[in-house]
């Protein structure tokens, strides 16, 4: 047993001062300062919007693009639906969409990997299955589930959800079979620990690192395709707040009102970035190689 | 070499395979009875039934599935349910458009994505490389269709330099379809560009720690060089790859493109049969793209052979 506990965690110290290190790299550089800031305003907004704004869904015809006053302060939709508030309703949709897509993703990707990873013919059956799906260009299959079954963000969820799997299967299932290979697996192996116990303690923490940064990607990528599925008419309902539906409602006005088009999509753009830029922080602060090396 | 050549076309036959059971099992997957499925929202009780005999969609799956390869393998997609034509004859008639401006973006993306990479990594840790990839992270995060509008916005509404949407043929003169074809290859290759100058970049970085580099400096090499002799051609796997796997991106980029800019393509083609629920459209071009996705990927794999001779042993 103790062996068994000194295999799995060398020594308390080296986990400890490893966490201090990712926390330093991570808060000593501004950006990802910018993006902590960014991402927690959006959080917010999405959080309190029904105090903040108006109802997003209240049509009113008479004031049909009506320019903003003190009660729609960014103007009026060819609806006559307040600009500002569906910009903030369409933050909630963002971010639920991104954060399950995200978790969803993860969850199901860690499962098949680990599986893939640990057994040779299921692994071998899974990643052909995966290298064809990869084949298929993740938006197209998106708007293709998303367009098959019956729209509404439950369909749109998982209409992103399903094309993003296969990759995170494989990220999972190669840190998976490097682990298998390390000394400290064999030696826990040796003194008889159960395969459950082993995929627990020994192989489930190795893979946390790069599925976490991978889903920062998902996620921002999930927030770009729900944008895309309503853009072309196939999210989740019209009237629902979206920032790609707006967008899609501003198609028809943009030469007279180009900036219905601009709010969303600075908005998109901000969120995405912010997530992007987190990703690429999160992957820095995780791997002790990507440290500022020495060039030409 | 003919050897990896032939073994890289086996490993892409059961792929293709899987892919074509898929896009058959996405009208099979979705709620509902095929057969009024395909027969699309307005069709007559009839119509259903003649599909159904037609497509012998009361047959067990496999055999289904057997008839729809064999059709497909004959270059035979069905038609489509809104305009009563061919789907590959749909798909033939759209194809230039979408080939044109692919083309365009791909040339404008390496054009801008390699050099940037290598000053990046040249001036690794610089001011520069940090404005390099600061434009990098934004270019992949901005969507396609939000720069298309902005470029619309400013070239084409404020100054009439560009049509605001629309595609003049390859007939009508290869300047013309160009010009038309500017707007959306520029927003299209922002977005591919900076996943790739990325990527050149790392990939330089790697390359510029080798010891060959150093020995090249050594013997008095010039920077210049050194990048692009040494550095850049063993940088060139990973950049490649990376086209490669960006194709997906692309084609997903080009089907929102062609909708923002209306330009009459295979996109554009997606977009309305998905609209119109017209599901043998739909299937064909997931089909169509999917194969071109594997090709250009097989494509990427055999160049491996020109980078590196060690693949081709």
């Amino acid at each position: 047993m103790a062996v068994s506990e000194q295999a799995s965690n060398p020594s308390g110290q080296t986990v400890e001062l490893s966490w201090q290190r990712q926390t330093i790299v991570f808060f000593k550089d501004p950006a990802a300062f910018v993006c902590a800031i960014i991402l927690l305003a959006l959080l917010l907004i999405a959080l309190f919007a029904p105090l903040i704004a108006n109802d997003p869904l209240e049509i009113s015809p008479a004031q049909r693009l009506a320019a903003p006053d003190a009660e729609a302060i960014l103007g009026r939709d060819h609806l006559g639906r307040d600009v500002f508030a569906r910009a903030v309703y369409g933050t909630q949709t963002s971010l639920l969409v991104g954060f399950t897509v995200a978790a969803l993703t993860s969850a199901i990707g860690v499962a098949i990997g680990i599986y893939a990873g640990l057994s040779r013919i299921g692994g071998a059956i899974i990643m052909r299955l995966n290298d064809a799906m990869m084949a298929i260009p993740a938006i197209l299959l998106a708007i293709a589930l998303a367009a098959l079954f019956e729209a509404g963000l439950a369909t749109v969820i998982f209409a992103i959800t399903a094309p993003e799997i296969p990759r995170m299967v494989r990220l999972v299932r190669s840190v998976v079979l490097s682990v298998r290979e390390q000394p400290y697996v064999m030696a826990a192996q040796s003194i008889g620990t159960s395969g459950l116990a082993m995929v627990w303690r020994h192989i489930l923490p190795n893979t946390l690192g790069p599925v976490l940064v991978q889903a920062t990607y998902v996620c921002a990528s999930a927030i770009i395709a729900s944008a895309v599925l309503s853009f072309l008419g196939v999210g989740a309902s019209p009237e629902l707040p979206s920032w790609g539906g707006m967008m899609a409602d501003a198609r028809r006005h943009f030469r007279i009102h180009p900036e219905l088009m601009l709010y969303p999509g600075v908005l998109l753009s901000l969120l995405v970035l912010a997530v992007n830029l987190l990703g690429d922080r999160l992957s820095d602060a995780l791997d002790p190689r990507k440290m500022r090396r020495g060039t030409l | 070499m003919l050897l990896y050549i032939a073994g890289r076309l086996l490993a892409a036959v059961p792929i293709t395979a899987i892919v074509a059971v898929f896009i058959f099992s996405l009208v099979h997957l979705a709620p509902g009875d095929p057969a009024v499925l395909l027969a699309g929202d307005n069709a007559t009780p009839e119509q259903v039934e003649q599909i159904r005999e037609r497509l012998q969609l009361d047959r067990p799956l496999h055999e289904q599935f057997g008839i729809w390869a064999g059709n497909a393998l004959q270059l035979d997609l069905g038609e489509s349910i809104y305009s009563r034509q061919p789907v590959t004859r749909l798909i033939a008639q759209r194809i230039e458009p979408t080939f044109v401006l692919s083309i365009v973006t791909l040339t404008l993306t390496v054009a801008i994505a390699v050099p940037l990479g290598v000053i990046a990594a040249w001036k690794a840790n610089t001011l520069l490389d940090r404005a390099i990839m600061g434009f990098a992270v934004i270019g992949f995060s901005v969507p396609v269709f939000a720069i298309g509008y902005v470029l619309v916005y400013l070239f084409a509404v404020e100054r009439r330099w560009f049509p605001v949407q629309g595609y003049k043929q390859l007939s009508d003169g290869v300047l013309a379809s160009l010009h038309s074809v500017t707007l959306p290859s520029i927003a299209l290759a922002l977005i591919f560009a900076a996943l790739i100058a990325r990527v050149t970049r790392a990939a330089m970085l790697e390359a510029l720690n080798e010891n060959y580099i150093r020995t090249a400096r050594a013997k008095g090499m010039g920077t210049p060089r050194i990048l692009i002799i040494h550095a850049l051609k063993n940088a060139g796997v990973p950049v490649v790859t990376v086209i490669g796997i960006g194709f997906a991106t692309l084609i997903g980029g080009v089907v929102v493109t062609e909708s923002v800019f209306n330009i009459p393509g295979i996109g554009r083609l997606t977009v309305d049969a998905i609209t119109r629920r017209d599901y043998p459209v739909v299937q064909g071009v997931i089909l169509f793209f999917s194969l071109t996705l594997i090709a250009v990927n097989l494509l990427v794999d055999l160049s491996y052979g020109l980078f590196d001779p060690r693949v081709r042993g």
